[in-house]
């Protein structure tokens, strides 16, 4: 096995650690399982094997506004990181949700995005480059820090939303961007249809939107660039205001999970909630629980008593999926994968994983597959 | 007509994955496909095969086995069923316009034209999406979604030729990248077969596929992992108005604190690109943009969006510049205005041919910063090789195109203009920057790959290929160099790429 260093950088003590730790538990066949912040250890079912934490990695390695770029360290807490950007007057595109102790490697292995993601990109949109740890016990790089970059299969935009089970991640480089000259925030009083097609008609037209999303009744749009510009755009989206302290506070809830979608009736009986993906143009999903839209309909938190598989059976056959969330104990939480992926699956966990050293659960495209490929 | 020779080199590309087949497995392997194949869809004659034995990298040159040319998914789920029964490598093609021999045969190859594939399935207006088949023209997705006030925003200067299929396998990039983004930003899902003809389909129209992003990993795989049979892509409402600002400066220095002055604005233009002196007297003496001919470096900042939006934000970038030391100014007042500042740019590879005989063109990106050393670096490089250079880049995300004059017919001018590449693009890597920014590495720059990257990664590159083609039968040989390549290397070597869409405007 080779381990090898980026030439020009001295080995960092704490990666060294790591190193150790990864080769240790393949040669002695143990699971590891990565920790962060701990933010979200409610999502995913609860992992095995043994904790081996990031959180001695802390800080920003690299970070130059006008380059748009910066990188840091995976155990650096998400609030630190946003902090020094906004510092400059810049911010991550996609609004990850802002649990407390959330570790910015966290945020990437959860691949989570908030309400600004069906706008201006996902984790992985942003993502330009990542230093890890294989199962191997390698240290590898791959992107860079720069947005143009077509050398190599882009491995690393796979590791957000891979929940850690590629590797240990140790540095991440984002893309960032200018936050907003002014953003302002509308609310709409429809039902949901109305809500779906209002939300992706204007959506069509050349109007700065940067949120769209629906629940308890109300749309909610947001709009966000220069101030002549939004302000031109006011007349067409009609609605009433929202304090911008109210509509900060909202947004930000929204990216974890709707404000008052916690709190409701259905909350309270503690009835399993989902978190669906669909096509934004998709009808309410009413009928089947109680819904909040966001993503401009592109997402869809459902809570409802159905059983799993009704709900699989519907996110499938509306060209989405769907994963488990808070008083959900389905399982795997994650949707199945049609057999041909679930394959490639395997494959690539065997070879960059031989060990299983982080077969930890959490990512669980090894339970059975139960749903045929859409159309294949 | 313009004259690009581009660089003669002699070197064969290695094709380490696949044995020629024996003779003997031609026949029936090319019976098989005459079975499954409408007459008109195998080629196997020598005069039939000679379209297809380049792509854009025009050096390189192949026949292949037999080119297939089906109508439809179901044809080429045959024909790579039929190869892998026969053992037989799969070279994927588009429109063919690579400028890196991502579609290059190898004589034991069948080579598999997604270009019959050209129907655009459909189109949601509502969703904002279409789903379209692989050989559909990348400029033909925005004609059709014009009625509807929408575009398709990835624009390489190649987009009335070159295929989406091309584009996905290309992670292709455009003038408007910087603020719309590479094809992997704006590709919502694709459909297509394994090397084995196992149907696969990864993404949708639903956000963030359950399980690993495989969607990130097909952009820019360079036909290695799968044949796209569909692509389902993002459109964006058309913006009402744009507005061009044309800034020239003393130095390139000078353009290059404006750049960063106009993004710590919080400004991000739709468009940011630069040219230094000798690239902006070639351009002005083809095209008479309208460029100051006395300066050092211009710059051309686009603004789109709402009347209201471009107003402001030209007025912003317009302030910065001035702050820069802007030695002149002109911001486009109509949209015929708009188009004449741009002609210049877009005229700039041609241009650049009327002054040398043969020009040489590099694709390296760089973080922003380091532009000024880059370009000292080059002009250093130039003196030392005794060989002009001429820069063009995309100044907004730091991809830069060095065009190295040389003449094919001077001895010696050819290994001078590869060497010169070799260093601009070891200081590319140096200066913290990488080796091609939306080209692709296809044949021509694996030696370069191997200055990029040590063998973990590429073991690891070698290991994903695998995890989609175990045999090695899916475009075998390109894009990811052997680890053996890479030790027997006793330099980089890179070359460059003959023109062979001359009518095609370059960026
Ligand atoms: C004049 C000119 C200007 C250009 N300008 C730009 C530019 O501004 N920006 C930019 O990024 N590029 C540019 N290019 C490069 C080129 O146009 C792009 O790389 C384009 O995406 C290639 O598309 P194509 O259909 O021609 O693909 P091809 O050249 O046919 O193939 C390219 C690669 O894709 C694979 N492939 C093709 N179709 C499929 C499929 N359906 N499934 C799987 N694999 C497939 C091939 O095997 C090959 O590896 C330019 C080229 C020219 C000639």
């Amino acid at each position: 096995m080779t381990h090898y260093e980026p030439e020009g950088r001295t080995p960092d003590p704490e990666e060294a650690r790591l190193v150790d730790e990864v080769r240790a538990a393949g040669t002695e066949g143990r699971v590891l399982h990565i920790r962060g912040g701990s933010s979200k250890d409610g999502l995913g079912g609860t992992p095995r094997g043994s904790g081996l934490s990031t959180l001695g990695l802390k800080g920003i390695v690299d970070y130059d506004p006008a380059e748009l770029v910066v990188t840091v360290r995976a155990g650096t807490p998400l609030a630190d990181l946003q902090a020094e950007l906004a510092a400059h007057g810049q911010m991550l595109p996609f609004e990850p949700p802002a649990w407390p102790d959330a570790t910015v490697g966290g945020t990437v292995a959860s691949g989570l995005s908030g309400p600004r993601r069906a706008f201006s990109g996902s984790v992985r949109d942003a993502l330009l480059g990542v230093r890890l740890i294989d199962g191997r016990g390698q240290l590898l790089q791959f992107g860079g820090q720069v947005m143009k970059n077509v050398a190599g299969f882009d491995l690393f935009r796979l590791q957000a939303g891979a929940w850690g089970r590629l590797g240990v991640l140790l540095e991440v480089s984002f893309r960032v961007l200018p936050r907003p000259q002014s953003e302002l925030t509308r609310v709409l009083q429809m039902d949901a249809d109305q809500a779906i097609a209002h939300m992706n008609q204007l959506a069509g037209t050349p109007v700065p939107l940067s949120a769209a999303a629906w629940f308890g009744g109300l749309l909610h749009l947001r709009l966000s660039g220069s101030a002549a510009g939004v302000q031109a755009a006011l007349s067409g989206v009609g609605g009433e205001p929202l304090d911008p302290l109210s509509a900060e506070r909202l947004w930000a809830d929204c990216a974890a999970q709707p404000p008052g979608f916690a709190e409701t009736a259905a909350a309270a009986e503690s009835v399993p909630l989902w978190r669906l993906a669909v096509p934004a143009a998709t009808r309410s999903l009413a009928a089947e629980g109680e819904e909040a839209i966001d993503w401009c309909g592109g997402l869809r938190w459902l809570r409802t008593h159905a059983p799993a598989e009704a709900v699989r059976a519907l996110a499938t056959s509306l060209g989405g999926h769907a994963t488990a969330w808070q008083n959900n104990l389905a399982r795997p939480a994650m949707h199945p994968l049609d057999p041909v992926r679930q394959a490639l699956h395997r494959r690539l966990f065997d070879t960059l994983d031989p060990d299983g050293v982080f077969d930890s659960g959490r990512f669980d495209a090894d339970a059975a597959a139960v749903v045929a490929p859409a159309g294949a | 007509m313009l004259r690009h020779n581009g660089v003669m080199h002699t070197q064969a590309p290695s094709r380490p994955h696949a044995a020629a087949p024996q003779p003997a497995h031609r026949a029936p392997l090319l019976a098989a496909l005459a079975a499954a194949l409408p007459a008109d869809a195998l080629l196997t004659q020598p005069e039939q095969l000679g379209p297809y034995e380049c792509d854009g990298l025009s050096m390189y040159r192949q026949p292949p086995l037999a080119v297939a040319l089906p109508y439809a998914a179901a044809q080429v789920q045959a024909v790579l069923r039929i190869c892998h029964a026969h053992n037989t490598p799969v070279v994927p093609r588009g429109a063919g316009t690579g400028l890196a021999g991502g579609a290059l045969p190898s004589a034991d190859a069948v080579l598999l034209s997604l270009a019959r594939l050209k129907r655009i399935a459909r189109i949601d207006a509502l969703a904002r999406v279409a789903v379209v088949e692989p050989g559909v023209r990348n400029a033909a997705i925005s004609e059709a979604a014009a009625g509807y006030g929408l575009y398709y925003a990835p624009d390489p200067s190649s987009q009335i030729a070159c295929s989406i299929g091309g584009n996905v396998a290309e992670n292709s990039g455009g003038v408007h990248c910087l603020k719309y983004g590479l094809t992997v930003h704006n590709v919502l899902g694709v459909r297509g077969f394994l090397a084995d003809g196992t149907p696969v389909s990864i993404g949708g129209e639903a956000p963030d596929d359950s399980g690993l992003d495989l969607l990130a990993l097909m952009m820019g795989s360079e036909g290695l992992l799968a044949v796209v049979t569909e692509v389902t892509v993002r459109l964006l409402p058309r913006p009402r108005h744009a507005q061009v600002v044309m800034a020239a400066f003393a130095t390139v220095e000078d353009a290059g604190d404006a750049v960063a002055g106009i993004i710590g604005e919080g400004i991000i233009p739709a468009g940011l690109e630069m040219m230094d002196a000798l690239a902006t007297r070639a351009v002005e003496d083809f095209v008479h943009a309208g460029y100051p001919l006395d300066a050092g470096a211009i710059l051309l900042a686009e603004s789109d969006g709402t009347l209201e939006e471009v107003a402001d934000e030209i007025a912003r970038i317009e302030a910065v510049c001035r702050r820069h030391g802007a030695v002149s100014l002109a911001t486009s007042q109509s949209e015929a205005e708009r188009l004449k500042l741009w002609a210049g740019r877009k005229a700039a590879f041609p241009a650049v041919g009327r002054i040398t005989p043969d020009y040489y063109c590099m694709d390296g990106t760089i973080p922003k910063k380091r532009l000024s050393a880059v370009l000292r670096r080059i002009a250093e490089l130039s003196e030392q090789h005794g060989l002009a250079c001429a820069n063009v880049f995309h100044a907004g995300d730091g991809n830069l195109h060095p065009l190295i004059f040389f003449d094919a017919n001077q001895p010696g001018d050819v290994e001078r203009a590869e060497a010169f590449g070799l260093d601009i693009l070891r200081a590319c890597v140096e200066a913290g920057g990488v080796i091609t920014g939306e080209h692709g590495v296809g044949v021509e720059k694996l030696d370069a790959m191997c200055v990029q990257f040590a063998a973990p990664e590429l073991s690891t590159f070698h290991a994903v290929k695998a995890a989609f083609d175990p045999a090695g039968l899916l475009n075998p040989g390109k894009a990811v160099p052997t680890l053996h390549r890479c030790a027997e290397m006793g330099g980089m070597h890179v070359h460059g790429g003959k023109l062979l869409h001359p009518d095609l405007p370059r960026f």
